[in-house]
């Protein structure tokens, strides 16, 4: 019923549901005797629990447990001495401000909350650190881990260049907020029967998760999720908060309910860690690359380690012969960072494409024609071609659209009052992933096809996505199709996480309706029917009320022989105040060059995203800590600045919409990441142009304009 | 915070007069079915009457008549109570707009509004908004633009935009946007919402 009131084939198939308030989100299940989990939370950085008092909330109104290290709830895998250092309930260590410490659990959400704030515990105290510039300083607190160094040519030959640059680039840490909270309904009955509503990126994911911690088997446990509220990459992982819910319902024998609050959100579920990086240019007088260093320093945690492709984009981007890179990560008393849109490679490519501009400054060349120059013709780190590439035609075409013939080479030549007109640009680019994932279609006597996947969506679109893979295929119209996911006992599939689900679980619906065809076209044959006969005649004939085939399916040799990955192309037009030091991002223009375009309006809708994700990281987002305490003291959307509705312009979305001929049968390839990744060099690129300032130390507020 | 800086817990002493005088008052009207009543740890009961509060309101034009503890904030009230889980909670600080309802035809965040303060009011919401399954021209007009990627914020746009039309305040892109400001949406749909209700807007229809 609801996808008939879809007006055009292209609209996203859960519309209905999400404009309605009928998409239900974990929190929104209804169980019988339902209870409310609250944390309560460390109050200290680093030490021990000393003592806990729950007597107080054990004995207020409602409440019907508190659970903590006190009473250690049996999760097998934390019995032992082996795994993760972070066992929730299991330790009295504290890692990190706001760790969790116990969860109350009572009959109502506000009688929960009240007993949370009667827990007390004290604690013994040792000494800290939260700020990672002070962890680089300081040799004794410095526990280095690292990926393997990279190096083509000779090391540090920009050194040695005619012309050569060095910088260092700062990115605080952001958090990924996504709107919907955090948390998780764990329903554990007898027999070690568990049911949880989630909000995963991945729910066979939760399942292997949970399985492990608590040592049931996975048939054991059924996860649904089919409806996420945005994730970002922080419901990549079942978080301890989780692990607590599920013992706090296996320990009560009810339902239990945890939606974490919004300043949890930034101590519970990761970030995207804080990064000091120095790029080391040298290029020849006419402009042709000789030399690249990228060293970046990543944020980690000191009870786990977490690392990210913050230096991979250096190895390949850009013509050149002499390249080394190194990456290490630094351990703060903070909680363990995860990936967050863009990972490690927006990090990254925010400080390489400003040092790509300040290098085509440095030459007084227009750092378009500068990219274009040094615009290599094959992979030089995998030493293959590249699967396709039309890096080229997306320049010109952004180009065209934001008015590039309108950029002064000179910074500070467009004035207006105060306000200084600035273009820049820049390039994002991303692994071009497909994994291992399988559907089942079952195509119906009534016409019909249903397709399932324990495959998830954050918000991309994958139903819409993959419902337009198979209309096209099957010549079925998509109010006909149906795409099942978010739920564990379905065909399995990988986390939707680097921009993979398309190329992935699309290739195994390919597969699935190519097999589906074939079956057809065989029964058709078989029962004298014309090859082109349509499938409900043909399973009619057949006294077939439908057919089911479950494919996997998965990348092939192609990987050998090809450089895979997606572009973007990011033009952005400022206005800065010199009076108040503002920026108003004034147009965008941003250029997707991954493949075939499979679902036109949702994968407009994630360049737009991405964009606005874009701005936030340029302009706006910090999550601050008071090192002398260890706290985040912006945690919550008064203080933590993500773009609204009136920072963001009208923004110009073009693809280049040609078929990749290698990475799968649809030529289609992810687009979730690139969307991200560079824009915020393209702001700072575009601020110096406007005002002759180069902030390398992200966000670009108006304090740093105006030092 | 330390130990020692515990002070003694007024909620506590409270409630438990409360808990003493309702067994006292219900010993006075039957004694035996009170003390049987207490020993069934009734006496919660009784003081959880004490402390609600009798509430009127109408939500989507259907009439409630609850009792419910002064505590409550609308929004949960209507997620937890009513099942109307289209309203979200995205900050319960009103810095997100997610669970933006509207009160007397006022778009009003539900998280800075008690239940008990909207007594006699008539409070519509997501779900009160189609007629049947024929959508409200801003829920076609989202669809339409897709001014949305997860959804989640989504019901809260709607609400907003459907007052910032009704407001008036739709003459230019730059004044939709800054009336919709107090709505974040993390997917960025922004622009997309803008042409959501532009299209209502030149559409026309008393909405």
């Amino acid at each position: 019923m609801e996808k008939n009131m879809l007006k055009d084939e292209n609209d996203r198939v859960d519309g209905f549901l999400k404009v309605t308030g009928k998409a239900k989100y974990f929190a929104e299940y209804e169980l019988p005797g339902l209870t409310y989990g609250v944390l309560v939370t460390s109050t200290i950085t680093k030490g021990k629990i000393t003592s806990l008092d729950t007597k107080s909330a054990e004995k207020a109104p409602g409440v019907i447990a508190v659970i903590s290290h006190l009473n250690k709830p049996s999760a097998a895998a934390y019995e032992q001495e082996s795994g993760p250092q972070m066992k929730i309930f299991y330790t009295d260590k504290i890692f990190y401000n706001g760790q969790p410490i116990a969860i109350v659990v009572a009959n109502t959400f506000e009688r929960a909350t009240y007993a949370a704030s009667l827990v007390k515990a004290t604690y013994a105290n040792e000494t800290f650190n939260t700020d990672f510039e002070k962890a680089l300083k300081d040799p004794k607190a410095k526990k280095l881990q690292g990926q393997a160094d990279y190096k083509r040519g000779e090391e540090n030959a920009y050194k040695t260049a005619e012309v050569k640059l060095e910088e260092r680039y700062f990115l605080p840490i952001e958090t990924h907020n996504p709107m919907e909270l955090h948390g998780i309904i764990a329903d554990w009955r007898p027999n070690n029967q568990l049911t949880v509503y989630a909000k995963t990126q991945g729910v066979k994911a939760t399942q292997g998760t949970i399985a492990n911690v608590f040592k049931i088997p996975m048939e054991n446990i059924q996860v649904n999720s089919e409806f996420v509220g945005g994730g970002f990459g922080m419901a990549l992982r079942t978080w301890p908060l989780e692990i607590a819910t599920v013992m706090a319902s296996k320990h009560i024998g009810k339902p239990v309910k945890v939606v974490i609050t919004r300043m949890q959100m930034f101590t519970m579920v990761g970030n995207r860690p804080a990064a000091i990086q120095t790029i080391g240019l040298g290029a020849n007088k006419d402009g042709k690359l000789t030399g690249i260093t990228h060293r970046a320093y990543g944020e980690t945690s000191t009870y786990e380690n977490f690392t990210e492709g913050v230096v991979n984009m250096a190895k390949f981007m850009y013509q050149c012969d002499n390249v080394n890179t190194s990456y290490v990560i630094v351990p703060v008393d903070l909680g363990v960072p995860i990936w967050m849109r863009g990972p490690g490679e927006a990090t990254g490519a925010f400080a390489l494409e400003s040092a790509i501009d300040e290098m085509a400054h440095a030459l007084d060349m227009d750092p378009l024609d500068f990219r274009i120059k040094n615009d290599p013709e094959t992979d030089q780190q995998k030493n293959k071609p590249f699967s396709s590439k039309n890096i080229k035609e997306a320049y010109k075409i952004g180009a065209d659209k934001i008015g590039w013939r309108n950029r002064k080479n000179k910074p500070g030549s467009l004035l207006e009052g105060p306000w200084q007109t600035g273009y820049g640009v820049s390039v994002g680019v991303f692994n071009a992933n497909r994994g291992k994932a399988s559907v089942k279609g079952i195509l119906k006597a009534d016409g019909s096809l249903l397709l399932q996947s324990a495959t998830s969506d954050i918000g991309p679109g994958t139903g819409t996505g993959m419902t337009l893979i198979a209309n096209k295929l099957m010549n079925i119209p998509v109010n006909k199709i149906t795409f099942e996911l978010g739920d564990s006992s379905l065909p399995p599939a990988p986390s939707q996480g680097g921009s993979a689900t398309l190329s992935t679980v699309g290739s195994a619906v390919n597969d699935v309706c190519v097999a589906l065809k074939s079956t057809i076209a065989e029964l058709a044959a078989n029962s004298n029917m014309d090859a082109t006969s349509n499938f409900v005649d043909v399973l009619k004939k057949n006294n077939l009320p439908q057919i089911e085939i479950t494919k996997e399916s998965q990348s092939g040799k192609e990987k050998d022989s090809y450089s895979m990955y997606s572009f973007s192309i990011h033009f952005v037009q400022v206005k800065v105040n010199s009076l108040t030091g503002v920026v108003k991002i004034n147009k965008i223009v941003s250029v997707g060059d991954s493949g075939t375009i499979v679902s036109p309006k949702t994968a407009r809708s994630q360049m737009v995203g991405g964009a606005v994700g874009g701005i936030g990281m340029a302009l706006t987002e910090e999550s601050i800590i008071d090192h002398r305490y260890g706290r985040y003291i912006n945690n919550n959307f008064a203080d933590y600045h993500v773009p609204v509705n009136a920072d963001v312009p009208e923004i110009d979305v073009n693809f280049i919409n040609k078929p990749d001929p290698y990475i799968n049968p649809m030529g289609a390839k992810g687009m979730g990441e690139i969307a991200l990744i560079g824009f915020s060099a393209a702001v700072a690129n575009a601020v110096f142009n406007a005002t002759g300032k180069r902030i390398r130390t992200l966000p670009i507020t108006p304090d740093k304009i105006l030092a | 915070m330390k130990s020692s800086d515990q002070k003694p817990n007024q909620g506590d002493s409270r409630r438990d007069f409360l808990k003493k005088s309702s067994v006292i008052t219900a010993i006075a009207l039957t004694p035996g079915a009170a003390i049987k009543a207490a020993e069934n740890n009734a006496d919660e009961r009784f003081a959880e009457l004490f402390e609600k509060i009798p509430l009127k309101l109408t939500v989507n034009n259907k009439a409630y008549q609850t009792i419910v503890e002064p505590r409550v904030t609308l929004l949960d009230y209507l997620r937890e109570e009513l099942h109307l889980t289209g309203t979200k909670k995205g900050c319960d600080h009103g810095q997100c707009g997610a669970c933006t309802v509207h009160v007397d035809g006022q778009r009003i965040n539900a998280c800075l509004s008690l239940a008990v303060m909207n007594e006699g009011k008539k409070i519509t919401t997501i779900e009160g908004l189609a007629n049947g399954d024929t959508l409200h021209p801003m829920q076609a007009a989202f669809i339409k633009h897709d001014g949305f990627q997860c959804g989640y914020c989504t019901p809260g746009q709607i609400m907003s935009a459907v007052a910032c039309v009704r407001e008036g305040h739709t003459n230019s892109r730059a004044e939709i946007s800054e009336y919709m400001s107090g709505n974040i949406c993390r997917c960025g749909a922004y622009p997309n919402i803008v042409d959501a209700i532009i299209e209502v807007k030149e559409g026309g229809q008393t909405i």
